[in-house]
């Protein structure tokens, strides 16, 4: 079974976001960027079912800009066996939408014919929550969303998804679209020897245009602002004091 | 002429740096409070980095080492200098003096450290030989076939988690025209061996957590097989292989001073007296200038003097500058960096305060920055019969 894992590059986790001055979006420039970390899950994931034995080959493909390469060359690190780039922006500001993703998604799934799409449930940056769900759809596939636990047997597979008041299983026909949550595992370093060899393995670049798809927006960003900054907080004495404040802001 | 970094390198870069932020700086705050590496700690993250194929990453691929360039390892060092040094001395780069090894010393010590399995520590100085190794007291006599060491060795780092040691010992004297000159050389002692006991150095203000221990020999007996190199051969192993750790100590200097830089950078954008910015006084701004202007510079000297080391182009002199002028920048950029935290810079709620005692060091240990300066000037003048 092939595994097709798609890896967004993103603003890293680490870095304290800035407004731009326009308010037409997050500054990116001269910014540290990483991949996706629900995506980091999501090629995990798929290279322990490559070491299990469950899956043969593991693919990882990048939309967006050129630089999406070293995302890529980072999945090829971590043990993913190849890697497909589609570029589809030359402006790092250029966010690529849910649905054109999972157009292109699509695409390179049909030539691929991947038995399993492993994505993470939402990307960092703007936390859409939507590319997987609708790549499913496009594909006529199963889904399987925010997954804590992924059992791969024959023909189906059972899913545990981190749902609202607790988990929930599910089993679901392959080939499927699993989307993947924070719990599922703890993503490993890149491996020096990996690292040395990631530069070997094989990087296709294409473009949207080859898959016959848009990529002109179809959102508009009204306005982007800061959150609203929080308040210093106070030291309390003793757990009676705590209790006593919480309940004064009325928290318990 | 091109400054970048391979993608190799780049990654190297952003998985070390990881690494550090990820496993190192949440355990820094209980390390300098009791002084001490929690108990297990330094085999989890051992574990961790054996498995990611990154330690002895300075050791060749024959040996089972990663095989990295003099350039490659300095970025490694550069990143772990962001992190404690107590917790990165089990990132493990044994002392590349372990290439020395020959037949049986090979699977005693060279390979068992190279894969983790037991660890090193490296001693030359003495209470009364510090700068002036060649000073040394501690001695080997013949015995028999061999030879019976006494003497004491201080300032040990690492020795608390030692398996075995590699002790510069001297074994005679030359009279020559400019006088006496002792001989030196190197043994590989395991702990517990008989007549040699480790025992608990000095408190440091610098890098709480990574001991130094006090050695002590008493009637040592030790066959040739653990001499290391050859008898009386002890200074060119130690020019073969030290000049490295120079080079460490300086990218250490840069990694930690750009961590360092970073916080008082964010504290200055933030923090405000006299309604506004405080990095909107020049006074304060200017700081930033030169401190960022100096981490550059030392930055780039430190590259330069490893990439010399790759190509086979003398470097001796430029370790030295490396090593000296990172070292001493990071005692700037430490003590600018406190400044800017005002008060709080010297409390304990920041690391700030910690940086700056950690930086005192490195001024001192891998040759005094005298010492530096001595070996910069001797290179300049001695072809000039000066
Ligand atoms: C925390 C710590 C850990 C250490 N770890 C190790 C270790 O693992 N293994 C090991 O072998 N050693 C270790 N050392 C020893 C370290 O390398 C020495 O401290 C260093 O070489 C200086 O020696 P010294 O402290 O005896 O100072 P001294 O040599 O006594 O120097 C005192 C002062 O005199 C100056 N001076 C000396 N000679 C000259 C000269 N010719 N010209 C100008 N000035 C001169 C020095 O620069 C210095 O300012 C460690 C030291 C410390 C503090
Ligand atoms: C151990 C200790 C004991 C103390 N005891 C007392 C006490 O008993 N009573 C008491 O009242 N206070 C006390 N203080 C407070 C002390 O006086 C302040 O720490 C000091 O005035 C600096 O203020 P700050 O720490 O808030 O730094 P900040 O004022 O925030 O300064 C931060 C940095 O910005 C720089 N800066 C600020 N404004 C400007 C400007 N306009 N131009 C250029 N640079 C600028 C400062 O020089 C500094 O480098 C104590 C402090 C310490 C550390």
């Amino acid at each position: 079974m092939k595994v097709l894992v798609p890896v967004k590059r993103v603003i890293d986790y680490n870095v304290k976001v800035r407004v731009k001055a326009d308010g037409s979006g997050v500054d990116l420039a001269n910014v540290k960027m990483s991949m996706n970390p629900f995506d980091e899950i999501a090629v995990e994931e798929a290279i322990r079912l490559k070491e299990a034995g469950t899956a043969t080959e593991v693919v990882a493909v990048s939309i967006g800009v050129k630089q999406a390469q070293e995302t890529l060359r980072t999945a090829l690190a971590m043990g993913a066996d190849r890697a497909i780039l589609v570029v589809a922006a030359d402006d790092v500001h250029q966010d690529i939408e849910p649905l054109a993703v999972a157009k292109i998604l699509a695409a390179v799934a049909k030539e691929e014919e991947p038995g399993l799409i492993l994505a993470g449930k939402q990307a960092i940056d703007n936390d859409m929550n939507a590319t997987g769900q609708m790549l499913s759809a496009l594909l006529g596939w199963s889904q399987a969303t925010f997954a804590s636990d992924v059992e791969i047997d024959g023909d189906s597979a059972k899913v545990t998804r981190e749902v609202d008041g607790g988990l929930q299983t599910i089993s679901v026909k392959m080939p499927a679209v699993v989307t993947v949550d924070l719990r599922l595992n703890e993503p490993r370093y890149a491996s020096l020897p990996n690292i040395m060899k990631a530069k070997k393995k094989p990087l296709d670049e294409k473009t949207a245009a080859d898959y016959g798809v848009d990529v002109t927006p179809r959102l508009e960003v009204v306005k982007t602002s800061e959150p609203a900054e929080r308040a210093a907080g106070i030291k309390v004495g003793s757990v009676d004091e705590l209790i006593a404040k919480l309940k004064e802001a009325g928290a318990v | 002429m091109h400054f970048g970094l391979s993608d190799e390198q780049e990654m190297i870069v952003s998985t070390v740096r990881r690494f550090v932020e990820t496993e190192i700086y949440p355990h820094e705050a209980e390390v300098e409070r009791t002084g001490e590496v929690p108990d297990g700690l330094g085999d989890a993250l051992k574990r961790k980095v054996i498995e990611m194929g990154f330690y002895a990453c300075n050791f060749p691929e024959e040996v089972g080492g990663a095989g990295l360039s003099h350039l490659d390892f300095t970025l490694v060092e550069r990143e772990l200098g962001r992190g404690s040094m107590a917790l990165t001395h089990f990132f493990g780069r044994p002392q590349n003096i372990l290439m020395a090894c020959e037949g049986a010393q090979r699977d005693r010590y060279l390979l068992p450290a190279v894969r983790g399995e037991r660890m090193d520590a490296l001693a030359m100085t003495e209470p009364d030989a510090g700068s002036d190794v060649r000073g040394m007291k501690c001695s080997a006599v013949r015995d028999g076939g061999d030879w019976v060491v006494n003497g004491t060795k201080h300032f040990i780092s690492g020795a608390d988690h030692a398996d075995f040691f590699i002790v510069f010992v001297a074994t005679g004297v030359d009279e020559t025209p400019k006088g006496p000159k002792k001989r030196i050389t190197c043994f590989l002692v395991d702990r517990g061996h008989p007549g040699f006991v480790v025992r608990d150095g000095y408190r440091s203000v610098s890098h709480r957590g990574y001991k130094n221990c006090i050695l002590e020999f008493t009637d040592c007996r030790m066959p040739d097989a653990q001499v290391l190199g050859e008898v009386d051969g002890g200074f060119a192993v130690m020019n073969d292989w030290l000049y490295a750790t120079r080079l460490t100590v300086a990218a250490f200097s840069v990694g930690r001073a750009r961590r360092c830089f970073d916080m008082a950078v964010d504290y200055a954008a933030q923090r405000k007296q006299f309604g506004q910015e405080i990095a909107k006084f020049q006074g304060v701004s200017f700081q930033v200038a030169d401190m960022i202007t100096e981490i550059d510079a030392a930055d780039l000297l430190t590259l330069s003097a490893a990439w010399r080391l790759d190509q086979g182009l003398p470097a001796n002199r430029e370790i030295a500058s490396a090593k000296v002028h990172a070292t001493e920048m990071l005692a700037r950029v430490t003590d600018t960096s406190l400044q800017i935290f005002g008060g709080m810079g010297l409390m304990d709620d920041f690391p700030i305060e910690r940086f700056w005692r950690d930086a005192r060091v490195e001024r001192i240990w891998d040759g005094t920055s005298e010492i530096q300066r001595h070996i910069i000037s001797r290179e300049i003048f001695r072809p000039l019969g000066a």
